[in-house]
Order: structure tokens, then C-alpha cells, then sequence
């Protein structure tokens, strides 16, 4: 569980998150949605210690994180596996290596033992005949599904995902947001993941946080997030007039007041 | 791990500047033989002070400075744009979150890789020059090579040589140290790794040029 506490961020006189608490429970899909310059990210690099609050405290698993010197973050951050925007894989290495490379660090296995947890690995992210290959060679997807392999390799209890499906296509954002998800529950991993794409709300939100101009506007979960009442929430999510259609059809349908016949098409006609 | 990448920059920097450093080196110490040959028109002078003028020039001056400096173009816009790209793309950030220290991965073996290289590449390029100095004499009729051999031998400091590796190991450490500043805080996107990487190639040439004068006076300077 990570519990995060009155954060409050400012670059020079902007204040980027303020006062921001929330809890994010273990087993579960916890995202922080909202738009660009909203400061979600701030928030993510904040909670994995790329920036230090201002004021505020991250508890991991009850520890606090914020107060802790260096040599004991390292000791938490072996238990934290991130996924980050561009992946951030390393370019001079292979698939393999990239994978690999949490384990050589911060393990004494022999090679053997690291290969075959990381064929594991890239197994479980549905990666095969990978291994020699260097990033520049992979697609988006892929590059994606190695940076989960390498972020899960020292089976983490803390998993971020920053935007994992920007600059991917909508089928394999579905699989990237399944992915994910599917890892949280197996390994009951805390999973945040920093988003605006409202498929992966819908799909993987099991709890969800909006940030507006740095403040927590709402928090709640995809079955709350649809009936919510704040207006800055619903012009984020229902930003397209399908969107809207959806909205009242989802309701009516909670009504029992449509028809079973009528369909996504006669929306759209 | 870290004994991996050290070993991988002492081949990046050294394996990979070989090439130039030997093209050089050669073509310094051929144009030094006909140079001093030009200007020594005296018939007082023996012709095997053209050796000892090459060999001085090279060990003390050219090996160690122009080497450094034409390395700090190669290396240093390297060093600068590669950690540059990894700040810029995450890579840093993801080995901050790993839980291992960026500095001490990235950053020290590329400088202790520069002060182990750096060093050799002016031995074998202050072998180069005097070789390049030999074969010009030679070939272009200036010097034959057993006057050349001897006029090697004559009026050697031994302490010339202790100069010019200190100067390599200053150089070593400015080459490598000053890209990696300004590569690992690099802020911004593609353009602002171009502009790091220019900088940081400046500035490294004004402090090996700023360290010869010093280093020349405080060793030489009577």
C-alpha cells in the first residue's frame, strides 16, 4: 500500500501539486488521471523520490519514504518497478540485457539462473524471439512490454507506469492495460499508473484519482467515475459528443429504460 | 557491472580514437621533420637536431595537447551527447528508480576509463609522431634514418616523458569529466544535447589549453 500525504510541489512561484492525500491499496489498479500541465506526473516522480516534496509525506508500506536518507530509499526502491513514457530501455543493450540488468545489479545469481528468469519474464509479457534484439529494432508495443518485463524482473511490490499507452495504438493499448493489470492481481503488485486515455480508466481503474491544475479534484472508482457530479471531471471524460451519447445511454441502461436491440450504431447514425 | 562498463569506455575511448589518433600522430611528426629540415639552414647545425626537435615537440607539446585536444572533440562530444540522450529519454531517471547510483555508473567509468586510455593513446602517439618524423626524413631525402636514430639519442630527458604523461592524466581527467557534467544535467530536448555537447567540447579545449600553461610553468618554468 502506498499512502501519500498533503504533497505539495512548486517550480519557482508555480505550484505544480497542492495538498494532494490519497491512498493506494496493494492487489489494484490505482490511476491518476487528468489533462496535460495537471501535474499527475509531478505527483508519480514525487511518490518515486525523482523529486522531493515540498511538504508532505509517502508512506510504502507504512514507512515513510520522504524521511528516509538515501541508503534506505535504495532499499525501498528495489521494491519499485517503473514503466516509464518513452520505455527509458537502454539503448546499448539488447532485450535480454535491458531485463537483465536489475538482476546482475542487485542479485548474485549465476547466468544461468538470471537467463532463465528472464525468458520468464518475457514470456509472461508475451515477448518471444526477442532476446538479441536492441530496442531500436522493436515496435511500441513492444519497447512497452519489454519496460514491464524489466520493471517486474525483481518481482516488485510498487509498480508505476507513466502514460504506458501514449503513442500506441488503441488494440495494443487494450493489451498493454491488460497486461498490467493481469500482473497487479497475479503478483497483488500496488500498481499506480499516470494516464488521460479513459479506455485505460474504464478497463484497469480499480480506483482513480483526478488532478486538476494540482489539486485532487475527485477520487473514486470506473463504476463511480461515470455518475460523478464534479463538472471539471465530467468535461475531462465526456470531452466528444460520442462520449456524452455513451454517458446517457449507460445510464439509461442502469435505468433499464433502453431497448436490448439498440446498439453502439445507432449512436453513431 | 561496473567492471563491465569500465571496460566497455576504456574500449569506446581507446579502441575508438586509435584510428585518428594514429593518423595524426604520424602526419604531425612527418611535417615537424620538414618543417625544422626548412628552417634549420645553418650548416653549423648537425642534421640530427631535426630528431631531437621532432622528438621534443612530440613528447612535450603535440602528443599530449593536440592528441587531448582533438580527443575532446571525439570523446567529449560523444561522452556528452550519450548521457545527454540517456537524461533526455529516462534512462537516468529508470537507474535512479532501480535503486542504482547514475553518478557512479555512468559518470565514474567513463573518467577512469579516459585516465587509463588517455595515457596510453599519447605513448603510442608520441611513437607515432617520432616513426612519421623517421619515414618523412627518409623518403623525402631531408635526414637518413641512422643519423635520424642517433640524433634521437642525443640530449634525452628522461623527465620529459613524467611531462607529458602528466599532462595526460590532467587532460584525461578534463576530456572525460567536463562532458559528463554538462551531458548528465543536460535539460530540454534534441536541440539542447547538440548544445551541451558544442559547449562541452569548448570548454574542455580551453581547459586543456588553460592546464598546459600551467602545468608547463609549474614543471618547466625556471
Amino acid at each position: 500500500m502506498i499512502e501519500i500525504k498533503n504533497i505539495k510541489k512548486s517550480f519557482a512561484d508555480k505550484t505544480v501539486i497542492n495538498d494532494v492525500s490519497s491512498v493506494m491499496k496493494a492487489g489494484q489498479c490505482n490511476l491518476i488521471i487528468g489533462a496535460s500541465g495537471s501535474g499527475k506526473t509531478v505527483l508519480m516522480k514525487c511518490m518515486v523520490g525523482l523529486f522531493e516534496p515540498d511538504a508532505g509525506n509517502i508512506f510504502f508500506g507504512g514507512e515513510n519514504f520522504t524521511a528516509m536518507k538515501n541508503k534506505q530509499r535504495t532499499e525501498i526502491r528495489k521494491q519499485i518497478g517503473m514503466l516509464f513514457q518513452g520505455s527509458a530501455l537502454f539503448d546499448s543493450l539488447t532485450v535480454e540485457e535491458n531485463v537483465m540488468f536489475p538482476l546482475s545489479m542487485f542479485t548474485t545469481w549465476s547466468f544461468k539462473k538470471k537467463l532463465s528468469r528472464v525468458n520468464e519474464v518475457l514470456d509472461r509479457v508475451n515477448l518471444v524471439d526477442t532476446n538479441r534484439k536492441f530496442p531500436a529494432e522493436l515496435s511500441g508495443g513492444m519497447k512497452k512490454r519489454v519496460g514491464i518485463a524489466r520493471a517486474i524482473v525483481l518481482n516488485p511490490k510498487y509498480l508505476f507506469c507513466d502514460e504506458p499507452n501514449s503513442g500506441l495504438d488503441p488494440q495494443t493499448s487494450l493489451v498493454i492495460d491488460k497486461l498490467i493489470q493481469e500482473i497487479t492481481k497475479e503478483f497483488n503488485i500496488t500498481t499506480v499508473v499516470n494516464t488521460h486515455d479513459m479506455n485505460s480508466v474504464m478497463e484497469i481503474g480499480d480506483y482513480i484519482l483526478y488532478m486538476y491544475k494540482g489539486d485532487k479534484e475527485w477520487e473514486g472508482t470506473n463504476r463511480e467515475i461515470i455518475f460523478s457530479k464534479s463538472q471539471r471531471l465530467n468535461d475531462f471524460i465526456f470531452a466528444s459528443e460520442f462520449l456524452k451519447d455513451a454517458k446517457e445511454m449507460r445510464m439509461l441502461e442502469e435505468k433499464g429504460k433502453i431497448p436490448n436491440d439498440r446498439n453502439i450504431d445507432d449512436m453513431l447514425k | 557491472m561496473y567492471w563491465k562498463e569500465f571496460m566497455h569506455q576504456c574500449s569506446d575511448i581507446g579502441i575508438g580514437s586509435l584510428p585518428i589518433v594514429c593518423i595524426i600522430s604520424v602526419f604531425m611528426g612527418a611535417v615537424s621533420t620538414v618543417q625544422t629540415a626548412y628552417q634549420l639552414v645553418s650548416p653549423l647545425i648537425p642534421p640530427s637536431t631535426i630528431a631531437q626537435i621532432v622528438r621534443d615537440t612530440m613528447i612535450l607539446e603535440f602528443s599530449p595537447t593536440l592528441i587531448c585536444i582533438v580527443l575532446a572533440g571525439v570523446v567529449g562530444s560523444k561522452i556528452a551527447s550519450e548521457l545527454g540522450n540517456m537524461r533526455i529519454s529516462e534512462q537516468i531517471d529508470a537507474l535512479e528508480i532501480m535503486g542504482v547510483n547514475s553518478k557512479t555508473y555512468l559518470v565514474m567509468p567513463k573518467i577512469l576509463a579516459a585516465l587509463v586510455v588517455v595515457p596510453m593513446l599519447v605513448v603510442v602517439s608520441g611513437t607515432l609522431g617520432i616513426w612519421g618524423g623517421r619515414l618523412a626524413g627518409s623518403m623525402g631525402n631531408i635526414i637518413s634514418p641512422s643519423t635520424y636514430d642517433k640524433g634521437l639519442l642525443e640530449f634525452f630527458v628522461p623527465f620529459n616523458v613524467i611531462f607529458a604523461l602528466a599532462k595526460a592524466y590532467t587532460f584525461a581527467f578534463i576530456i572525460s569529466s567536463v562532458p559528463a557534467y554538462f551531458g548528465y544535467y543536460v535539460k530540454g530536448g534534441a536541440l539542447e544535447i547538440g548544445r551541451a555537447s558544442t559547449r562541452a567540447v569548448v570548454i574542455s579545449c580551453i581547459l586543456v589549453l588553460l592546464a598546459d600553461y600551467v602545468l608547463a610553468a609549474l614543471l618547466l618554468g625556471t
